[in-house]
Parts: structure tokens; C-alpha cells; sequence
């Protein structure tokens, strides 16, 4: 075998131009490390779920799927006292008690944020279009523990629960109940309600027709009425936008705000979690 | 006694052996990626409710993977904690059996999407894909307002009759009713009994809130409201979640 004269090491006998390539051996820790690594797969493909033959888990018999329940169980060993202490204690018991108070507060975070920001936003600042604001004194239906626990329960307009909280802003215009012209001045009145309106007699015509149609729900001075869900007209507050045209849109085509409810889907004490740090985000108020 | 790994020469100065051996190579490679389909059956667990894709799902499915949503989203809930406590029971491969191709995913810029049906209502959903953030202020999701455009469904017959040559179980009944059904899903006023009779847990709804025309927007949104909806986790028995 021909060694190259300068550096001692063995070539591979190739020659370009009169160029020779060194055949450089692999540093030794690499080979092995490589060496190593092949007998790690081996053993691994034989201990762990890799081969779709003999019950495709390997010796030990470990899967993820079969590991998953006892993880399950684990968690939920690790938090089942004070969740029995908060399943059996009503809303003032958990506010009275710090340490379930505590505890309802950090999981209703974390279940406020698996299952209620896609709406109501991170902060529970709701959004534009009919996703309303948890986090300031405007509620719809009501901002005591015991009425926000009622409304995660059961939802609002769903076909799931039965006491789901259920009231129909009807559709004035669409179905006949108003001309245009009239939805128009009904729009002016609820302008004037927040000092907006333009046309002072449009709006004196709105407000006969408000008186009428209106009223019964959103109150004389329309400032609404939580037992049947219809939100307060004479703040600076809206939930599906307050501009004249959003305005008009409501009162023309009807306006129905849908929530799931979550009784059956989450554990009754996380629900009750959730009303303890929804009602903590601001608005919370006394029974 | 490994000598005879540093005598490669041989090899390279040998074409046919060269070729016989790089064809045994590539074979092993080949084997490992085919061997186990004819075993994929086995792989499916036996659990009820899964059902192909009514005609409207189908091209809102059409429309998910026109739009690449499956290279943000995945559509597979593995079996750890932390994904079943934000998302649901873990997926099953019974549940992606009719896809082809199916939307696993391999990246969550987004949220898994696996379990979203029913979570959010329709409206949201509409609101959301024109504008992502105006809900979720802190999104990197583009807008999809452009779907509120007329869906094209003069194919679906075709659509149906294709997957049903792949293996999907679409009856003759289903082929020739896509478009009825289709538009009976989209339409709140047309009659939807035959068309959740073929199709069950199926619902009928204004997807997009016009209940007129039927948009890109409405197949969409009823895809994504049946994604892991169709088996009823409460009724599962182990049994039934065991693989082969």
C-alpha cells in the first residue's frame, strides 16, 4: 500500500493529473459512536412498538396509548382531594376557602384557556361580532358566580340543553314586523339613546316605535334586561358593533348569539372553576 | 474482521455487482415501507360511527387541502396528556380510514384540528376565516374571506363515484344523490331527512349565515364542525379502542 511522504498516511491508489487522494481512516470515537448507535436501534426495535408483527409492541409491551391512562389517572389521583372538596362545596363555600379558592382559580385559568378564548379571547376580551367582553361589569345574562356558572352549564340557544338560556331577538324587518323606513327611526332612537342621533325627528317617531317593540326587552331608556338576555342600549358597549349600520343590521335580521353548553363535556368542578375566574376577571358581581 | 468493508474497490470497479447490490439495497428500503400495509387492516380499531364524508364535507375536505391548511394544522391528537386534556380522547386510526389522503399533518403552527367539530358554532368559524384576528388578536392565520365565493359541486357525483373505486363505502344510492344531498345540507329549508338518512349525525345548517347561496365558506365550515365528532367516546369500550 503507497503512503503519501508528507503526511504518513495511506492513499487509495488513485491518481488524477498527478493528484492522489489520502485515505484518511475514520477518527476511532466516531466508528464506534456509529457502531453503537446500530445495536441501540436494534435493541430499541426490539423492545418498543416498531415491527407491525407479534402484536407490533415489542417485548416489553409498552405503548403509548396503553400508557396513557395510568398518566391520566396519576393526574387526577394528584388533584382528586380539594377537586372532591370543590365538587361538593358551593360557589361562596369555594370563595370563602383560600385553598379552594386557589385552586379554582389556577385550573379555571387553564380551562378558561383550553376551551374559551377561541371566543372570548386570551384576556376575555371578547371580540367584535357577537363575542362578548367577560372581563368588564356589561353582562348579558347576568355577572353573579351563580348566573355565569348557569350560563357555561347550559350554554345560550343551543339545541344540547335543554335549559339552555333561550330568548329570540325577533327579525323586525325580514319578517314584516317594521318597514325599513321604521327600522331606520327605531335605529335613530337607539342612536339618540347614547346622545348619537342626527335626526332629531326620526328619532322622536323611533321612539314611539321603540316603546312598542322594543321596550318589553331593553327596557324604556333600553337598558336591557339580563332575564332574558337582552343587552343594556344606552352604553358605550356593543356587542355586535354600534354604528348605525350594525344598528340597523340588528334590529332588520334579528341578532341570536350562540354558546355550547358545558355540563357533559367538562367535570361539574371544573365548570365551577371557570365561573370562579371568569367572575374574577373584572366584572365579577355580588350575588 | 471487518477487512472486507474497506475492500469497496471491488465493488466500484464492478458494475454489475454494483447494480445487483444497489438493487437488493433499495429493495430493503422498499420492504420496510410496503411490508406493513398488508397489515394496515389491522390497525384499525372496531369502533362505531365513522361514516364517509357527506357530499358537502367532502368538498369543504376538498377546499382544506386546496388550501394547504394541512401544512399549519394537524388532525391527529396523540395519546399523551397534555393533548387530551386540550383536546379530546386521542385519535383513532378508524377515524381517518375513509381519507384519502388523510390530514395528519406533521406541523401545529395552529391548533390541532382533529376534534374541532362542534367546539366553536358556525358563526365563529365564518367570522374567524374572513378575519382570524379579529378573534384571536394574536394569530398569524392569513384571511380566508375570498371563500365566500359559489362552490363548484357540478363534479360531486364524479368526486364520490372516484373515492367509492377507492375503496370508500359510497352506495350507488349515495353517487347519485351527491348533489341533492349537497344541497340539502346547505339549504336550512329543503328537506334534509333523506340525506341524513343516508348520512348519519349529519347536520344541516346555513355554515357561513346565508342560508341562500352556498359558498366555498358553507362546505368548509361543515367539514370542520364533523371532524371528530362521528364516534361517541362516551359508549368506546377498551375493547373495541384495541388495535388487530
Amino acid at each position: 500500500m503507497e503512503k503519501d511522504a508528507v503526511t504518513g498516511t495511506a492513499t487509495t491508489g488513485h491518481e488524477w493529473d498527478g493528484l492522489k487522494e489520502l485515505n484518511t481512516p475514520l477518527p476511532r470515537w466516531w466508528l464506534y459512536t456509529f457502531y453503537v448507535t446500530i445495536v441501540f436501534a436494534v435493541v430499541w426495535v426490539a423492545l418498543y412498538p416498531a415491527l407491525p408483527i407479534w402484536g407490533a409492541t415489542g417485548i416489553t409491551g409498552w405503548t403509548a396509548r396503553g400508557a396513557l391512562p395510568a398518566e391520566m389517572e396519576r393526574a387526577r389521583a394528584a388533584n382528586a382531594p380539594i377537586m372532591a372538596r370543590i365538587n361538593a362545596a358551593t360557589l361562596p363555600e369555594i370563595m370563602a376557602d383560600p385553598a379552594m379558592r386557589a385552586h379554582a382559580m389556577a385550573g379555571g385559568r387553564a380551562a378558561f384557556a383550553a376551551n374559551c378564548t377561541g371566543c372570548h379571547g386570551a384576556g376575555g376580551q371578547g371580540a367584535p361580532g357577537g363575542f362578548p367582553n367577560l372581563a368588564d361589569d356589561d353582562w348579558i345574562w347576568g355577572g353573579s358566580l351563580a348566573a355565569i356558572h348557569e350560563t357555561i352549564a347550559a350554554g345560550i340557544r343551543n339545541d344540547e340543553n335543554p335549559d339552555a338560556r333561550n330568548s329570540l331577538m325577533p327579525r323586525f324587518v325580514a319578517d314584516g314586523l317594521l318597514t325599513p323606513a321604521e327600522a331606520g327611526d327605531v335605529t335613530e332612537f337607539v342612536l339618540s339613546l347614547t346622545r348619537r342621533a342626527t335626526n332629531t325627528a326620526a328619532a322622536e317617531r323611533g321612539a314611539t316605535l321603540f316603546e312598542t317593540n322594543c321596550a318589553s326587552c331593553h327596557g324604556d331608556r333600553g337598558e336591557g334586561n339580563r332575564d332574558v338576555g337582552a343587552p343594556r342600549l344606552n352604553d358605550a358597549i356593543w356587542l355586535y358593533g354600534g354604528d348605525r349600520a350594525a344598528i340597523m343590521r340588528s334590529v332588520a335580521l334579528g341578532r341570536g348569539g350562540v354558546m355550547p353548553p358545558w355540563s357533559g363535556r367538562l367535570d361539574p368542578a371544573v365548570i365551577k372553576m371557570l365561573a370562579v375566574y371568569i367572575h374574577a376577571l373584572g366584572g365579577g358581581e355580588a350575588e | 474482521m471487518f477487512r472486507f468493508l474497506r475492500d469497496h474497490g471491488v465493488i466500484e470497479r464492478n458494475v454489475v455487482l454494483m447494480a445487483v447490490l444497489t438493487v437488493i439495497t433499495i429493495s430493503i428500503g422498499g420492504l420496510v415501507q410496503v411490508v406493513p400495509l398488508f397489515a394496515v387492516e389491522t390497525t384499525i380499531e372496531r369502533v362505531g360511527g365513522v361514516r364517509p364524508y357527506t357530499p358537502l364535507e367532502l368538498a369543504g375536505r376538498e377546499i382544506y387541502v386546496r388550501e394547504g391548511c394541512y401544512t399549519c394544522h394537524s388532525q391527529m391528537v396523540r395519546p399523551f396528556r397534555d393533548e387530551a386534556e386540550r383536546y379530546g380522547h386521542y385519535s383513532l386510526a378508524a377515524e381517518s380510514m375513509y381519507d384519502r389522503p388523510f390530514q395528519w399533518g406533521s406541523k401545529r403552527t395552529g391548533p390541532d384540528l382533529a376534534r374541532v367539530g362542534g367546539r366553536y358554532s358556525d358563526d365563529w368559524h365564518a367570522a374567524h376565516l374572513r378575519h382570524p384576528r379579529l378573534l384571536v388578536p394574536e394569530s398569524v392565520m392569513p384571511p380566508y374571506a375570498f371563500l365566500d365565493r359559489p362552490l363548484d359541486y357540478s363534479d360531486i357525483s364524479d368526486r364520490l363515484a372516484t373515492l367509492r373505486r377507492l375503496g370508500v363505502p359510497y352506495t350507488a344510492e349515495m353517487v347519485a344523490n351527491a348533489r341533492a344531498d349537497l344541497e340539502a345540507q346547505a339549504r336550512p329549508a329543503n328537506d334534509a331527512t333523506a340525506m341524513q338518512g343516508r348520512y348519519a349525525r349529519a347536520r344541516q345548517g346555513a355554515f357561513d349565515g346565508d342560508p341562500r347561496s352556498i359558498t366555498e365558506m358553507d362546505a368548509l365550515i361543515a367539514y370542520l364542525q364533523m371532524l371528530g365528532t362521528l364516534v361517541d367516546f362516551r359508549a368506546v369500550t377498551p375493547a373495541e379502542l384495541r388495535q388487530q
